[in-house]
């Protein structure tokens, strides 16, 4: 397989992953903001911002119709939704026979949600684009796991793996960024809300009530989305995806390296990983490490697979 | 356009029933409801546009994706007319093959003085920085595609020749897609070659031409400017259908004048090319310097005869409109013979009388630039307006040598669904040509263009053309024509047999 149709099959995975996980954060913020008994406000937006890291690209005010604008329909912003699926798009037009109709076609459907859509509108209207790309997203994956078991499902796969490690580790570092209100004690009630609102952003509330068998702990929703294998948008999850698919493409190829070790040795560490230590130790800056970790992973699998 | 025309299915413009020997397929027409026809044409169109075989136009937005309007009626080219128009073809292709290892080798030509000098040698499609290289096997036009035009029954003119990187051959292999589907009626009562096997012919093309000594089996390639390209989807049809990879110019590397392909194993030794990027952009260290879609270095590479590349680099001197003039003295030259396929009437614009004779009748003639393409710097008189005319008459005045001129012919009609019915609209007509090692075939069918505009004589696509199948009919056509299968009529099943196999 030639380099370049490798790169373009993985960057395609990491954008639509990418595009899917701008649309849950920005459902997530929705309801930070506006759905729980004491809002969030600006903070709830100013939060979203941070965790992108695009609070300084940012020039607008501090509202929803704002940075809804700004996450979804800005073409000007490489990080809104319409430039991820137009990047998706891009590159699956340059590998477009390797796919099949069904996975072109999630890719385009997704793609025209956005054409000729100028505002974000209402809130309602908010989640409800938001939800049509999520569909679109979960189209997709089905799509793609009906592939051939090949190279391109697998660079794919890998792609959305390490984007989903980096979405996951975003999407819990909001929670760092949102103060709570004033005289509001850490595990009160509002801390409990916005916990929850993070477990459904990633469709994990069943989930939780299933593995943890008590009321919404913190300590636990946080052990949930990081150590948690079984629930597929955890970092260990998402690790150890990486992880098999790249022994996967080893056994095809031949070709194994950094990569799998840098891979191997995070699953390794995070299935000894305890909440209770993270959390003492501080989450913001254990999620910051992992961010970087898994750009360094990304150079790896760049280097291992000759990307251009 | 006040000159009739003639029509490949009715024979006679205005016809009331088909040529004789169309008889079933005027039947057909006549049996089969236009609102049908309609559907069917719909259907294909619906699958077009979801296999995203589109184009972009050149100026339009860069989202602007269309598909190319296809129509249902196909073009039938009888098995003897296809006979005469083949050996035709072959006997232009193999001289417009000679002509490019003359011009670029011994030139011969120039100093018998068949052509002037100045013309080649001072021609922009010209590329001194690769005279004296030759192509492995000495092929030069591997793939050709001779633009045709008819007027009669037997009267077949070559309006252009392709001798770079011509297109449309994709759309001769979906089209047929298309009719198999939607028209299976038509493959009963008629027996029509089948062009399916072009991939498979154009790669044992490619693998022919590979340099000495690579192997039986080379590594072959498809080099694309990229999906931004308009002709996007036909290089990635034509490599997958091919099974070869489709490469882009950062994919390749030259190294020690050997081309490498990145894969993501290593390095891939790479032995033929089929390059659809022009010669200017090809090696931005012997071309243009600006051009980042090409491969540094693959000129040298080619020099050393490490790689074959498809076409061969400085193949424009041949299909320059300028020198298209001079292809019937050319054929003659180089095959001995007779041109068997004439051109269409050309005044050269250079020369002093007949820019005279065009500027005198700029409203009958076609003015062409020497070097354009696409329907683009055209003028077609009789529908042009006073103030097009007057543009154009400036512009030979300036520049004369820049231009050619042609009568405006009354190009064949063939029925084309229209917005009131069936109605005859312009064709012209791209066979393509292949050129290896071991020799030319061409391919029994085509591209048929069609001009959807009434009375419009302009078929190119980024002008408002559709296309249309083109059925090549094989030998043993007159059975089955006749209604009731009678088996006794002329040739017989066994001596028409054997001339398809």
């Amino acid at each position: 397989m030639l380099s370049r149709t490798a790169s373009s099959l993985y960057w395609l995975g990491r954008y639509f992953e990418r595009a899917d996980f701008i649309a849950r954060l920005v459902e997530a913020t929705v309801r930070l903001d506006v759905l729980s008994s004491q809002p969030a406000g600006e903070d709830a937006w100013a939060s979203a911002l941070a965790v992108t890291e695009t609070d300084t690209a940012f020039g607008g005010a501090l509202e929803q119709a704002e940075v809804v604008r700004f996450l979804t329909l800005d073409a000007s912003h490489p990080g809104s939704i319409v430039r991820c699926l137009d990047m998706a798009r891009n590159n699956a037009k340059a590998v477009r026979t390797a796919l099949t109709r069904e996975a072109w076609t999630a890719i385009n459907r997704a793609w025209l949600l956005f054409e000729n859509r100028a505002s974000p509108r209402g809130t309602t209207e908010t989640l409800n684009l938001v939800d049509a790309v999520k569909n679109e997203t979960r189209g997709f994956e089905g799509a793609i796991h009906r592939m051939l078991r090949n190279q391109t499902t697998w660079f794919i796969r890998l792609g959305q793996a390490v984007e989903r490690a980096d979405n996951t580790a975003r999407l819990l570092d909001v929670k760092y960024h949102i103060l709570l209100p004033e005289g509001e004690k850490v595990g009160g009630a509002i801390d409990r809300d916005q916990w929850t609102t993070i477990l459904q952003t990633v469709s994990a509330v069943t989930a939780y009530r299933w593995l943890y068998n008590d009321g919404l702990r913190p300590a636990d929703v946080i052990d949930l989305l990081i150590a948690r294998s079984e629930l597929p948008r955890s970092l260990a999850a998402s690790v150890e995806e990486t992880v098999d698919v790249l022994n996967l493409l080893a056994k095809r190829t031949g070709n194994h390296g950094e990569a799998d070790r840098m891979a191997r040795m995070r699953a390794a560490r995070l299935a000894k990983t305890r909440s209770g230590e993270v959390i003492a130790s501080g989450l913001h800056q254990y999620l910051q490490a992992f961010i970087h970790e898994n750009g360094l992973l990304h150079a790896a699998i760049g280097r291992q697979f000759k990307f251009l | 356009m006040g000159k009739q025309a003639f029509d490949e299915i009715m024979g006679k413009p205005g016809a009331e029933t088909a040529r004789p020997e169309l008889a079933a397929l005027g039947r057909w027409i006549e049996d089969t409801p236009d609102a049908e026809l309609r559907r069917r044409q719909e259907a294909a169109e619906t699958t077009f546009r979801q296999l995203g075989i589109t184009f972009a136009v050149y100026g339009e937005e860069e989202a602007a994706e269309r598909i190319i309007p296809f129509d249902i009626v196909p073009r039938v080219f009888l098995h003897d007319e296809w006979t005469r128009l083949s050996e035709g073809l072959v006997q232009r292709v193999e001289a417009i093959n000679a002509f490019l290892d003359d011009i670029y080798g011994e030139r011969r030509i120039l100093k018998e003085g068949v052509l002037p000098e100045d013309l080649v040698l001072g021609n922009a499609q010209f590329r001194p920085e690769i005279a004296g290289m030759r192509p492995p096997h000495g092929v030069w036009a591997h793939i050709c595609g001779i633009d045709l035009v008819r007027t009669g029954p037997d009267d077949f003119f070559v309006l252009e020749d392709n001798a770079r990187t011509p297109s449309g051959v994709s759309y001769m292999l979906e089209n047929r897609e298309a009719m198999l589907r939607l028209c299976p009626e038509l493959f009963r009562q008629f027996r029509v070659a089948a062009v399916d096997s072009y991939p498979d012919r154009l790669l044992e093309t490619m693998k022919s031409v590979a340099p000495h000594g690579t192997g039986s089996n080379p590594t072959c390639v498809l080099l694309t400017p990229g999906h931004y390209n308009s002709a996007y989807y036909e290089h990635s049809f034509l490599a997958d259908s091919m099974g070869i990879e489709l490469v882009e110019g950062a994919d390749l590397v030259v190294d020690d004048d050997i081309v490498w392909m990145r894969t993501i194993a290593g390095r891939v030794k790479v032995d033929v090319i089929y390059r659809r990027i022009d010669d200017d952009y090809l090696d931005p260290l012997v071309f243009r310097p600006d051009s980042a879609l090409g491969v540094p270095g693959l000129i040298a590479a080619y020099a050393a005869g490490n790689v074959a590349i498809l076409n061969a680099p400085g193949n424009g001197i041949a299909d320059d409109k300028a020198i298209y003039s001079y292809m019937p003295d050319i054929v003659k030259f180089y095959s001995g013979g007779e041109c068997k396929l004439p051109n269409v009437e050309t005044w050269r614009c250079r020369e002093p009388d007949s820019l005279k004779y065009v500027l005198e009748h700029l409203d009958e003639v076609v003015v062409k630039l020497v070097d354009g393409s696409g329907g683009y710097g055209m003028l077609v008189g009789p529908t042009a307006s006073k103030a097009e005319i007057e543009a154009f008459r400036a512009a030979l005045i300036a520049e004369p040598q820049r231009y050619i001129a042609q009568p405006t012919l009354a190009l064949s009609t063939v029925p084309t669904m229209a917005d009131g019915g069936l109605s005859p609209r312009h064709v012209d007509f791209r066979p393509f040509v292949l050129t290896g090692s071991k020799g030319v075939q061409v391919v029994p069918g085509g591209l048929t263009r069609v001009a959807l505009k009434e009375g419009s004589l302009v078929v190119n696509s980024s002008q408002g053309g559709g296309t249309k199948d083109s059925f090549v009919l094989m030998a043993d056509q007159t059975q089955r024509m006749a209604r009731g299968g009678m088996t006794q009529t002329m040739g017989g099943m066994t001596q028409s047999l054997g001339e398809i196999g």
